[in-house]
């Protein structure tokens, strides 16, 4: 049942996860056919809720064919061996299954959730789904302008806009820069041979994480992992993608849209999963931009001023690239006043560093919203996904306080320079009044 | 392939009343302590957490003509301070904690939530009690933050012509209700609201007998109740709360249309609103025959709609169906399509009306209705796995004129609706006559405004 909104304004640009520390308790298993997965049982709701991933996304595509990782994963429900789209969908509505699939740069995720009573069914077809996806040519076209449909309506959008050029211009010629959807020139090129060869490719055994969260014991999820992926082949295909740092730092690029509200990109070189000072600079970017009421930019944007309803920042991270990326939305007479001010809170993080006041209180409040972050069994399936994609040991989530309270502040004084002082890239959508773009191309 | 990303309904959730029958459900407890406020207590002690929210019966609907956007308003100001605690002092707690808190405003309701470890329940009610009469508020917030709700405007509405037709629509199809105004309010009339305006409402809406608070998480209902009689409990009732009355619609004569047209419109839509009963307004089993229609005619790729217009006649890319039984007075039903490339909107229109007048005439399958109510009940399982969607629900349905039995038994409800009740619904509801239709099209001329 779905239920039509008139409008749900929240007081802050993000609604937090929802509560529960709850007492995860990871267990490793290994299915019957050889196939490791982390498993956390939870018997208090009768379901099952998988979390998966391949390696190999839309990094993997061809920039002519740009989109093609994108279309498989649109295109694994849509019929499988003998079922076709409308029976495929059918099986799965008719036992409330959820199947869903998502591509990022690096990985191809895939999700499920069951109720227990169906879930070798469920397990059956997402196995059916990932060996033997048909790729009917009218359900590829029907997907195809559904596709190109999104593209296009993306192409007017400011917040797509401001996005977009960050991205292509911080990644010229990188998979990391292109959209993994795909764009108007490369997703009509795309051909049944294209998303075949992308299942080859990454579909496989190797290089494969799962998780399993449910109402279900070590014997039945090896079971299940079985039905679902014992079938695949035993090793991927995947070409390596280069290592890359953002460009165009120091650029302001703005891009002319006739909106009542200029839509701001912000964002330069990031810190890797893998370094040591990452958990410093969490932390130091939660200070500055990080999603509470508490944060120094909406402070000084959002509470001091008004000038923008949000306004944060985050790191990202890739396998072969990392950035710190942030955005806001403000009228576009005030535009330059609000990228001044965030121009200048990061300089003064950079040159400063946090006070020792704010960095407890940013290692108290991480510490307690993880575990509150947890609070399905999708969630903790996806997070537990992350925490083995990032290689960060079955142990993460106890051994996480503990790399929080190391930070010092010294550490996070060194830390918040070598992150935020190197400058930042900025992409305006909008017509903010009295700026322009500067800055030149490299 | 999922149809609401194509569209963009972000706003689409689980509705109010999806609720379970499982054992956890006969654990919850409704009290009503002696000053007027309710409280209902859901337990779930998988981890040492609790949700707990606070619902005012106050929301757009109650404002004043002329004042739109107030209610949201001061749903932003209620974070500006008391005479105990100053502006910030809530929020730093909360995150210290490592709590999360947020807040929401809709037609009918307006909430305020933290989720907190158990042991901080206590310190998050003190606070929330506080500013049930305490708070005080000055220019020097309020100015500012009347700049950051017309911001909001602008990033929700101003920026996104999708959610400028529904605007559009709300207002043509509510002749007098008051939900024809948005909850974010008119930018005109957000451009002048006063701080003296947001103390007023507040004095007016704001106390115990007119707020229902939904602790979800682990706790007993017994502590809980403690704990609202030790910080809740102190704050005296408000003295005139009036009821809840507003004015109602006429019954509705005739079908109404209007184009919005945008240069930035990329993807033409179709999209039909009728006025329809909510769960509150609606006699016995009409709201679930309606929540099954809307099902059976627009959720997924094997509802009707997708399937005519998307998979059959190949005419659009997108097509599908929603109810909203979650409200005070009438509600809504809406359908809606994206045409593909050639294919006009007249067109796409004429086809939905096709798929609605099947229904209406033949009615819905055995194997649709069977699949409906399993998907649905599904859902009521799947909500169990998260406190704040079961807190969410039951305050939503308290806020909106349901009980917590009303909530409870919504699965034996959904079991009980006939095919014959859903072709009914069709019928009687699905007229034209109810409606709004609304374009929304690329503007290519420097005049605009004309049927594509």
């Amino acid at each position: 049942m779905t239920r039509y909104l008139r409008l749900f304004a929240f007081a802050a640009l993000l609604c937090l996860g929802a509560p529960l520390a709850r007492a995860v308790t990871i267990e490793k298993i290994v299915s019957p056919s050889g196939i490791p997965a982390w498993m956390v049982r939870e018997t208090s709701t009768p379901l099952v809720a998988l979390s998966f991933a391949f390696h190999g996304g839309s990094s993997q595509d061809e920039a002519a064919k740009a989109g093609t990782a994108n279309l498989v994963a649109d295109m694994l429900d849509e019929g499988a061996g003998d079922l076709d789209s409308t029976t495929f969908h059918r099986r799965l509505e008719n036992h409330a299954i959820e199947m869903g699939f998502q591509v990022g740069r690096d990985y191809f995720h895939g999700t499920l959730r069951t109720l227990n009573e169906h879930r070798d069914e469920a397990f059956d077809l997402l196995g059916l789904a990932l060996t033997k996806p048909r790729f009917d040519a009218d359900a590829i076209e029907r997907v195809r302008g559904q596709v190109l449909a999104v593209l296009r309506r993306e192409n007017t959008n400011p917040n797509s806009i401001a996005s977009r050029s960050w991205w292509h211009t911080a990644f010229p010629q990188h998979p990391y820069g292109r959209e993994a959807r795909g764009a108007l020139d490369t997703v009509p090129l795309i051909g049944t041979a294209d998303l075949r060869d992308f299942v080859r490719r990454a579909f496989a055994r190797n290089e494969l994480t799962i998780s399993i969260v449910g109402d279900v014991d070590a014997k039945a999820a090896g079971d299940l992992i079985d039905r679902a992926f014992a079938r695949l082949p035993a090793k991927n295909d995947l070409k390596a993608i280069p290592a890359a740092t953002p460009q165009g730092i120091g650029r302001r690029i703005v891009i002319d849209v006739d909106v009542p509200q200029a839509v701001v990109t912000f964002g330069g070189n990031g810190i890797e999963r893998s370094d040591p000072d990452f958990m410093a600079a969490y932390i130091v970017n939660h200070i500055l931009g990080g999603g509470s009421f508490s944060s120094r930019l909406y402070r000084e944007v959002r509470e001091k001023r008004g000038l923008a309803y949000g306004v944060s920042d985050s790191l990202v991270w890739f396998k072969r690239a990392a950035v710190v990326l942030g955005g806001t939305a403000t009228r576009a007479d005030r535009t330059a006043d609000a990228l001044d001010i965030i121009e200048k809170e990061t300089k003064r993080m950079a040159d400063n560093g946090p006070t020792t006041a704010e960095l407890a209180a940013a290692k108290s409040y991480l510490k307690g919203a993880y575990a509150l972050s947890l609070d399905s069994s999708s969630k903790v399936a996806a997070q537990i996904t992350q925490i083995q994609l990032d290689n960060l040991g079955i142990d993460y989530i106890d051994k996480r306080q503990k790399l929080i309270d190391a930070v010092t502040i010294d550490n996070a004084k060194r830390v918040a320079k070598r992150l935020y002082g190197g400058g930042m890239l900025v992409t305006v959508a909008g017509k903010p009044k009295g700026l322009a773009s500067s800055g030149t191309a490299n | 392939m999922t149809l609401r990303s194509i569209l963009g309904l972000a706003a689409v959730l689980a509705a109010a009343f999806a609720m379970p029958a499982s054992a956890a459900d006969s654990q919850v407890a409704d009290y009503k302590l002696t000053n007027g406020l309710e409280l209902v207590v859901i337990p779930d002690h998988r981890a040492p957490v609790v949700t707990h929210m606070i619902w005012y019966k106050v929301g757009a609907a109650d404002e004043v003509a002329g004042h739109s956007g107030l209610a949201h308003f001061l749903e932003h100001l209620m974070f500006k301070g008391t005479a105990k605690h100053p502006a910030g002092e809530f929020s730093q707690v909360v995150a210290s904690l490592g709590g999360q808190e947020n807040a929401f405003t809709t037609s009918d309701y307006t909430g305020y939530f933290q989720r907190v470890p158990r042991g901080d329940l206590a310190t998050v009610m003190a606070f929330e009690a506080d500013r049930m009469t305490g708070l005080q508020l000055t220019d020097e917030v309020v100015l500012p933050e009347r700049e950051v709700i017309l911001e909001e405007q602008n990033q929700r509405v101003g920026n996104n012509p999708r959610a400028r037709l529904s605007e559009q629509i709300a207002a043509a199809l509510y002749l007098n209700s008051p939900y024809g105004r948005p909850v974010i309010g008119w930018r005109h009339e957000m451009e002048q609201l006063t701080r003296d305006d947001a103390i007023g409402f507040y004095r007016r809406f704001y106390g115990p007998n007119n707020a229902a608070v939904v602790i979800a998480g682990d706790v007993t209902p017994e502590a809980a109740l403690k704990l609202a009689e030790d910080t809740y409990g102190k704050v005296a009732p408000h003295a005139s709360i009036a009821p809840r009355v507003r004015p109602r619609e006429p019954k509705p004569t005739a079908a109404r249309s209007l184009t919005l047209a945008d240069p930035r419109v990329e993807l033409p839509i179709v999209q039909r609103d009728y006025l329809v009963p909510s769960f509150h307004t609606a006699k016995p089993g009409q709201s679930e025959a309606l929540e099954v229609l809307a099902h059976v005619l627009g959720s997924g790729s094997n509802s009707r709609l997708y399937r005519a217009l998307v998979m059959d006649q190949k005419i659009a890319v997108a097509a599908g169906a929603w109810y909203d039984s979650s409200a005070l007075d009438d509600s809504r039903f809406g359908v809606y399509g994206s045409p593909k490339d050639g294919v006009t909107l007249p067109q796409l229109e004429t086809a939905i009306d096709a798929v609605i007048a099947d229904v209406a005439a033949k009615g819905i399958t055995a194997e649709e209705l069977d699949r409906t109510k399993t998907r649905l009940i599904a859902d009521a399982v799947y909500a169990h796995d998260s406190q704040a969607s079961m807190a969410r629900w039951y305050g939503s349905a308290l806020t909106t004129g349901a009980t917590v039995e009303d909530v409870t038994h919504w699965p034996d409800r959904v079991r009980n609706v006939t095919a014959e009740a859903v072709q009914d619904a069709a019928r009687q509801w699905l007229d034209k006559r109810r409606s709004v239709t609304g374009y929304l099209i690329k503007d290519t001329s420097p005049q605009a405004e004309r049927r594509s």
